[in-house]
């Protein structure tokens, strides 16, 4: 089976001070499929994923070294726009961070500091998201109360509405089913599922079994350095590298 | 008893003793205005400006020096507000974590903070004294913000500094910029402790004393111009505290009692008002 690129990750180091997290990563992630990145905890996992929209930036010290290109453009490259490039990928963290507003406005943030300020339109937009991630239903009676009072599984569905109003090419989650009962890991997995038709994924995972129900292609991960990547099929059941049979097989945690 | 129980249990006591005397403190300070300064306190003390011979006895009231106390630490807050807020954005937002120059900010924010109030006077009113100023409401407003300025961007700088980072990233991955997660994000989430470090500014800049004496003066009219001086309540209260006639003695406890009301109305007011702003807030 032949993938369309659509992230392409070139000699990618990553180092806090003298501490390097990643190692000469390259690597290309497939179009509208869902990737995996897995490894032990440490392993650079994280600072791959958060490369991609350069939410690393903030981080002090840190030291970026290569190129990753996304539609063929390097985001490291002079005269990228971060916040443009950060509207093309929504992020799911590991804990939801909805923002301290009511759940209209969560998702009504990212339409709005973009420039829509019709009412009507953000109205369209807020109930189109909110279905989009099964939220709408449990709180379309309740949209102007605070988000917070939401249970845990229902502000991570609201963050990927919100997410998704700002019209990304990509969905990036850092362990996002991490605080979620299995349950509402589950819906978010579904949602993945559909919503790959539509998006990249790229999911950051410490479930081997998430990864095994959800990627169409994994890239496995260890102390930094990117050991092997491919195919979901093909690494799960056929793994190259020793590290990542030991990996899967449970012998390396 | 095990040493740990009683290790434990001495603890207990010390921070009930604590709580006690706090508490006891507030209570008889309030007691203390309020039997001395109930009586004296007529309709006419905050509906009149001084009349003739009001210091020694006679008719009138102190209209001018709460209105004078209200719009000077009015005024001084919003200057303070102005201020502190981008400070307090830029150090937690803008610079990066660690930085020697934020830390050195910081520090002399702190070292100002225990500046004795009547520096701040003598410091406003030598700049006024350059500037060719003379004592007046708007020197009042400036020195008495100065003054509150540490207080309050520190304060604001301790619940800002308590903004989760992920909540920071979240509305950066939305693509906003620095400065609209700054104003969207962090001022509303740090709100109730935003509004804790103004209140606290303000109370000090309202029962402040020694930092308006040279820079806004005192006179018995109610300020109609920034340049013209204005009285404040704490240099009411000093003064009639300093005749020799009781009945005058007895005005400073009413004043000191119409003081502490406005505190106290102010601070429950501004609770009740943010309350619909605060209860968004992530915890």
């Amino acid at each position: 089976m032949e993938y369309k690129a659509h992230i392409r990750v070139r000699n990618l180091s990553v180092s806090y001070g003298t501490e390097q997290a990643l190692k000469d990563v390259t690597v290309d992630l497939p179009e509208k499929k869902i990737t995996a990145i897995i490894g032990p905890s440490g392993c650079g996992k994280t600072t791959l994923l958060k490369s991609f929209n350069r939410l690393i930036d903030a981080v002090d010290g840190i030291k970026v070294q290569g190129e990753v290109y996304l539609n063929g453009d390097n985001i490291y490259g002079p005269g990228i726009d971060v916040t443009h490039l950060r509207q093309k990928m929504g992020l799911l963290s590991q804990r939801p961070y909805p923002l301290p507003m009511s759940i209209y406005d969560n998702v009504a943030y990212g339409p709005r500091i973009h420039g829509i300020r019709k009412r009507r339109r953000l109205k369209e937009i807020v109930e189109h998201y909110l279905r989009e991630s099964s939220l709408w239903d449990e709180v379309k009676d309740r949209l102007h109360t605070p988000a917070s009072s939401l249970s845990v599984g229902q502000q991570q569905r609201l963050c990927l509405a919100r997410g998704l109003a700002v019209e990304p090419e990509i969905i990036l989650g850092d362990e996002p089913t991490s605080a979620l009962d299995p349950t509402a890991s589950q819906r978010i997995e579904e949602k993945f599922l559909q919503l790959k038709a539509k998006y990249t994924i790229v999911v950051v995972t410490h479930i081997l079994r998430q990864a095994i129900r959800l990627a169409d292609y994994v890239v496995f991960m260890y102390l930094g350095q990117l050991i092997e990547h491919g195919p979901a099929r093909k690494v799960f059941e056929n793994p190259q590298e020793e590290l990542t049979r030991g990996y899967i097989k449970g012998v390396i945690v | 008893m095990k040493l740990r129980t009683v290790e434990e249990k001495l603890f207990q006591l010390l921070m009930i003793a604590a709580t006690i005397l706090i508490v006891t403190s507030l209570v008889v300070i309030l007691v203390t205005v309020l039997v001395k300064g109930l009586p004296a306190l007529r309709l006419s003390m905050i509906t009149q400006i001084p009349k003739g011979g009001f210091y020694l006895g006679k008719e009138g009231g102190i209209l001018n020096a709460i209105l004078g106390s209200f719009y000077l630490a009015g005024g001084a807050t919003i200057l303070a507000i102005l201020i502190s807020l981008p400070i307090v954005i830029y150090f937690n937002v803008y610079a990066s974590k660690g930085s020697v120059f934020v830390n050195l900010c910081r520090f002399s924010l702190d070292v100002l903070w225990g500046v004795p109030s009547i520096v701040f006077g003598a410091f406003g009113f030598t700049i006024m004294l350059f500037f060719g100023l003379r004592a007046s409401l708007l020197g009042g407003i400036i020195a008495v913000a100065l003054l509150i300025l540490p207080v309050m961007s520190r304060a604001m700088d301790e619940v800002v500094k308590m903004v989760p980072r992920d909540l920071l990233n979240a509305s950066y991955s939305l693509g906003a910029t620095r400065l609209e997660t700054s104003v969207k994000v962090v001022v509303r989430q740090a709100l109730p402790g935003i509004l804790t470090a103004v209140l606290i500014a303000f109370g000090r800049g309202i029962g402040d004393a020694a930092s308006v004496i040279f820079t806004a003066g005192f006179t018995d009219a109610i300020p109609t111009s920034l340049m013209r001086p204005a009285a404040t309540l704490p240099l009411a209260i000093f003064f009639q505290l300093g005749t020799p006639f009781p009945e005058v003695q007895e005005r400073a406890y009413a004043s000191a009692l119409v003081l502490t009301i406005m505190i106290l109305v102010i601070s429950i007011v501004s609770r009740i008002l943010t309350r619909s702003f605060t209860k968004h807030v992530i915890k």
